[in-house]
């Protein structure tokens, strides 16, 4: 015999899917595709040919930005877009600092207006913020709700920021955001994933009946085991900044980010083992020559 | 006339459009968005659009954040 046949196994699959494979699906968010599912903010770094570095480094498509008013230039004469390849990366202005719906909506049209000037592919999306309290940074419920829906109207794709409440996250989506974003944790406070519960909720709530439906964790990573966990939760991608502009080194804490995601996505498409009480042994119990208790 | 411009009282002469503000601030030309009196102004707008005296102007731009 040349062949080696056991009739007691179900046939293999033809080609298993490789790793590679499994990570190949773009997130897609409304009519914007990204190869990274990462996403990095462009505050608080030390100069901003390190966050140049970091930037390249996470591998990110896509990076945040913020409205403010016009000094132009920094102390050294630079501004934050000499440093930006507007081609390499779509800028994603948010709403940070706002704390009423008005305010938010005021500086989306800005941040739109920006980005059309420099014919940036983010013109019209906008990472809503509307914060309740300036010591927690928490979001605003209602007033974020608000402005979703007077964005969606003018013809925004908005990137909700919003707490770990899946029915708040709900009322998001249902008000037209084009994606969610629930917090793990406080905007910069490092804490990762606090209610890891939750956020499996907002992606049941969210994802029911719509399974590509984006979803971004955003706010509150520490280090790049929080972004594996996002990951294998079933997240479709992580937003950060702090994290990394305040790491000791950045561009390697950027360089972890990105292994992270994909370490957690692929986790998460590959199916984990449940967690079990007991444990299980890996070895053969079979051809054991030593006494064992109980038997 | 008197504007309030991102915060500070500057003396314009009088029917300053934007276009001419942006300049007399010497950023004609840079990437940056225009509110006056809270409503935005597009870029198309700046050279039509005059100004009166008390409005209140917001000039702003990107920077970094999260």
């Amino acid at each position: 015999m040349s062949t080696i046949e056991n009739k007691n196994l179900p046939d293999a699959p033809a080609t298993p899917p490789t790793p590679e494979s499994l990570l190949d699906a773009p997130l897609v968010i409304g009519e914007r595709r990204f190869n990274s599912r990462l996403f990095v903010g462009t505050g608080k770094y030390a100069t901003y040919e390190q966050m140049q570095q970091a930037l390249s480094a996470s591998g990110c498509e896509a990076v945040t930005v913020a409205v403010r008013r016009e000094r132009l230039v920094n102390e050294r004469g630079e501004s934050l877009l000499d440093f930006i390849d507007t081609d390499r990366y779509t800028i994603l202005p948010n709403t940070a600092g706002c704390f009423s719906a008005e305010d938010a909506v005021r500086v989306s049209r800005l941040g739109r207006e920006l980005l059309s000037q420099i014919g940036n592919r983010g013109a019209s999306w906008v990472k809503l913020e509307v914060l309740g309290d300036k010591k927690t940074l928490l979001p605003d419920p209602t007033g974020t709700l608000e402005a979703c829906r007077t964005l969606v109207a003018d013809g925004f794709e908005v990137m909700a920021y919003t707490s770990d409440d899946p029915i708040a996250a709900l009322r998001l989506k249902e008000a037209g955001a084009a994606c969610v974003m629930p917090a793990g944790s406080p905007i910069g406070s490092g804490q990762g994933i606090l209610n890891a519960n939750n956020i499996v909720l907002c992606l049941e709530l969210l994802k029911e009946g719509d399974s590509d439906y984006p979803v971004i964790v955003d706010a509150g990573v520490g280090a790049a085991s929080d972004v594996a966990r996002a990951m294998e939760l079933g997240a479709d991608g992580v937003l950060l900044n702090t994290a990394v502009a305040h790491a000791t080194n950045p561009v390697a804490m950027a360089a972890a980010m990105r292994r992270a995601i994909e370490a957690g996505r692929l986790s998460y498409v590959s199916g984990r083992i449940p967690k079990r009480l007991y444990a299980t042994a890996s070895s053969p119990w079979e051809g054991t020559i030593s006494y064992i208790p109980g038997e | 006339m008197t504007l309030l411009v991102n915060g500070e009282n500057r003396e314009v002469g009088e029917g300053a459009t934007v276009a001419a503000l942006l300049e007399s601030l010497g950023l004609g030309g840079a990437p940056c968005a225009v509110e006056v009196n809270k409503e935005l102004v597009p870029k198309s707008g700046h050279d039509s659009t005059t100004l009166s005296d008390g409005d209140t102007i917001e000039i702003v731009t990107l920077v970094g954040g999260g």
